[in-house]
């Protein structure tokens, strides 16, 4: 069973980058489009749009680092250590929340950063609006973020 | 803290002052001007369209020849050089340059003709290789393309779209034409898609013959010419040669102007301030001798300007403060919370009944940036970046400028936090103790706030880190409705501040009080109050609900209409609580940037020791720290916005002030400046 418990950390790793990498690639891709599309007309807003289309990375970062406290916490990085059926299930869920907002959260985020590329095409002094609305959706992605955060960390001290 | 007092100046003056007066007001840039509407038979506009129209054409030209020059004679760029700013010009050298505009004119126009010619030649050289190209397949034939027979014989020189041999040819136009027309066929050369031809009969049957050909498939020849194709393929070569000289030679005196650029670059500038002064032209009210002027200085540059315009240009000046919605706004704050003007421009300007929030929102602003990014190692690298730039590039861009300071600040707070949560790099220091120099953790040379957190490490001790969070949210938002409070009894309004801000003190601090003194939260905050704060929590929530139940409505006469809208009102409690969670991204970015970091040392450590993995190991924290710098920079940029825009500014902040926009010296190169 010790086996087991290993197996599913790893697959809540797994899903954290998996389910969040895709997330942030669509959005990432999605912008990029509509960034090299901008620079067509003008190249010197490249600063610009680079940092729109970089908005929706964050998520897949997001899903890396909780695959990343699983995988140092269950000692596949670092020194080894025994897991549980239910510690390696506890960690499963922990992912959960990164995985999924990380993934829904990254795709719209990327829409929406297409729409600020297009204020800043137009108005370029609009900046800083723009790239607030976008944010707004990186909201859930943190507040699922922190969710699994805690998970983990919880889910190491205790004790079965 | 402060929105300047504007002051509404008039300027009257006779007209042959006019063009010294807008001079200096341009050269000070201090005041705004406005459209003074006075067309009633004594005063009268002037247009200038067509002025401005011809110096914006002389300016475009001059930075056409600009970057002219620049194609062929490249200057060689800095990495920096966009952050560099505008070069200085003094006056003198102003002076010299304004002698010679006319002289540097004829000099851009040269260039552009000569860059003209250029152009042209390169068009006729891709003519002229379309030609030789198409006329490649005729370089057998030895009669022109275009010829048409002699006296007695009909010649047809043509196409058959298609690859056919001389016999094929044959048969097929015999099944066409009757047995008596005689004719002769010539393949000059034949390729899949093309087959080239000489057709010859006696000329009473070219009609006949051409039918039939043309049935097959003929056409003639691309190229039309009365040459032989050898001939007019030698002529072709020798026009493209011609041209390349053309091209050569006009390079080579494009290049002669290298020592141009600047004077052309000063033309472009010097044509569109001229412009721009006929833009403000337009906007005065004239006599025949005398103007007026109108618009809105701040009261502190006021009287400077007066005193000179009246006593070296005989000008009356008219001044008289103004406070109303068509003032334009200008800020003024300390040097500490200045940079973040950029931040509030962003959102909004505030009007000119609201406060200026900028120094209250630079505090927080710089807390919640640095908690956010809170690594001492990459606060370090954003000052020393940041500050080294400010020394360096002494004529960056005002408002860029702003930026960099903004971020010099957000550096030491990032640093500072730092130290108070102990990462340096992530853990770098410990993990290169152990790695490379073989010590064991107890060995590792303890420095607190770069081993060791000076307060509490947030990956240790999430949850105290989530309630400081919380508790600095809590702040924040008390502090938005501090000023808005402010506002209504500045206005003298005590009632409104007891039923908008003080209500809400009572709820949302009764309410915290009494959440904190329940047994549930000993595990979560790790304290707990006596049961005696859930009473008086409780007993402050309750009158802080009843005052918003029973105000929040209070604009509405009908009582039921009333009790609804502050039932609703007393709804908002929940954006309050939405608000303070909010304010868990402080710890979750801050996580975020802490544990990447140390996600990167650990891969880098994981080679072992030796010399190549010291040096992978270098490469990897260089790029991977580079890169988390670079993108949890941006991110707590992000948050920190929106924590200010959504959670503080929606406590009390509206704007919707139109921004101060002085007539001002707005080149692009160089930076006039001076006090005349």
């Amino acid at each position: 069973m010790m086996d087991l418990g290993l197996f599913f950390a790893v697959l809540g790793a797994a899903f954290a980058t998996f389910f969040a990498g895709i997330g942030s690639a669509i959005g990432v891709g999605k912008a990029g489009v509509a960034a090299a599309g901008v620079l067509t007309e003008d190249p010197s807003k490249f600063g610009k749009v680079l940092i729109f289309q970089l908005l929706p990375a964050t998520q897949g970062i997001y899903g890396l680092l909780v695959a990343f406290l699983i995988l140092s916490n269950v000692g596949i990085l670092g020194e080894p250590k025994d897991v549980t059926l239910l510690q390696g299930l506890l960690y499963f869920a922990s992912s959960l929340p990164i995985a999924f907002a990380g993934l829904f959260s990254a795709i719209h985020q990327g829409k929406c950063s297409v729409a600020g590329i297009g204020t800043v095409a137009k108005k370029p002094d609009q900046m800083g609006k723009a790239i607030i609305l976008p944010a707004m959706v990186e909201t859930y992605a943190i507040l699922a973020l922190l969710i699994s955060i805690l998970s983990v960390f919880g889910v190491a001290n205790v004790n079965m | 803290m402060a929105i300047l007092q504007m002051q509404r100046i008039m300027i009257y003056s006779l007209k042959k002052n006019r063009k010294a007066i807008l001079e200096t007001l341009q050269r000070r840039g201090v005041m705004e001007v406005c459209d003074l509407d006075m067309n009633d038979g004594v005063f009268f506009k002037e247009d200038t369209d067509s002025q401005q129209s011809s110096y914006l054409k002389n300016s475009s030209v001059a930075a056409q020849a600009l970057s002219t020059v620049e194609e062929y004679v490249p200057t060689e760029k800095s990495v920096f050089s966009s952050i560099e700013g505008r070069k200085p010009l003094s006056k003198e050298s102003y002076y010299t340059y304004v002698d010679e505009v006319n002289e540097i004119m004829r000099v851009a126009y040269e260039v552009l003709g000569a860059s003209k010619k250029i152009s042209d030649a390169k068009a006729e050289i891709t003519k002229q290789e379309a030609i030789m190209e198409s006329l490649v397949p005729w370089r057998e034939l030895d009669i022109p393309l275009n010829y048409k027979g002699t006296k007695k014989t009909a010649v047809f020189v043509g196409t058959f779209p298609a690859e056919k041999s001389y016999e094929e040819i044959c048969t097929q136009l015999k099944l066409q034409l009757s047995e008596e027309v005689d004719f002769n066929i010539e393949v000059i050369s034949s390729s899949p898609q093309l087959t080239c031809l000489v057709a010859m009969c006696h000329t009473d049957y070219k009609e006949q013959l051409y039918n039939a050909l043309r049935k097959e498939g003929f056409s003639n020849p691309v190229v039309e010419t009365h040459l032989v194709p050898a001939k007019k393929a030698k002529r072709a070569e020798n026009i493209i040669k011609e041209a390349n000289n053309v091209i050569e030679k006009n390079i080579k005196y494009i290049k002669s102007f290298r020592g141009m650029k600047d004077a052309f670059a000063f033309v472009e500038d010097y044509f569109v301030l001229r412009s721009e002064k006929y833009q403000v032209i337009k906007n005065l009210a004239n006599t025949k001798h005398a103007f007026v002027l109108c618009g809105y200085i701040p009261k502190r540059d006021a009287g400077k300007l007066a005193a000179t315009l009246s006593t070296k240009y005989d000008a009356y000046v008219e001044l008289e403060d103004v406070c109303d919605d068509d003032t334009p706004i200008k800020l003024h704050n300390n040097k500490f919370s200045e940079p973040v003007e950029s931040v509030l421009k962003t959102y909004s300007m505030p009007k000119h009944t609201e406060v200026d929030p900028t120094s209250i929102m630079a505090i927080f602003y710089y807390v919640f940036f640095g908690m956010m990014f809170s690594d001492a190692g990459y606060g370090l690298v954003m000052s020393l970046a940041c500050g080294w730039a400010l020394h360096h590039f002494k004529n960056m861009e005002e408002g860029f400028k702003k930026s960099v300071k903004m971020f010099f600040y957000c550096g030491i707070s990032t640093m500072f936090w730092g130290i108070m949560f102990g990462s340096f790099f992530g853990d770098a220091v410990s993990v290169i103790c152990q790695t490379f120099f073989h010590l064991e953790p107890s060995q590792i040379p303890q420095i607190p706030g770069i081993t060791s957190a000076l307060w509490f490490n947030p990956v240790v001790e999430p949850m105290q880190m989530l309630m400081f969070s919380f508790l600095l949210g809590i702040i924040h938002l008390f502090t938005g409705l501090a000023i808005q409070a402010y506002m209504h009894i500045r206005d003298g309004h005590f009632r409104y501040a007891v039923y908008d801000v003080f209500s809400w003190y009572l709820l949302v601090g009764g309410g915290i009080l009494a959440l904190l003194s329940l047994d549930m939260m000993k595990d979560m905050a790790g304290f707990v109050l006596p049961p005696v704060f859930l009473n008086i929590g409780g007993i402050c929530a309750a009158i802080g609900a009843v005052i918003i139940l029973i105000f929040a409505g209070r604009e509405s006469k009908n009582p039921v209409k009333r009790f609804l809208k502050g039932a609703y009102g007393l709804y908002g409690a929940t954006g309050y609580l939405s608000d303070i969670l909010s304010y868990s991204r402080l710890l979750a970015l801050g996580l975020a940037t802490g544990v990447i970091a140390q996600v990167f040392n650990q891969i880098g450590s994981m080679l072992g020791d030796s010399i190549i993995a010291a040096i992978l190991f270098t490469v990897i924290f260089v790029v991977g720290h580079g890169l988390n710098i670079g993108i949890n920079a941006l991110g707590a940029y992000v948050h920190t916005n929106r924590l200010q825009f959504v959670e503080f500014f929606g406590k009390f902040y509206e704007g919707g002030g139109k921004e101060f926009k002085p007539f001002r010296i707005n080149t692009k190169h160089y930076n006039i400046k001076e006090e005349i």
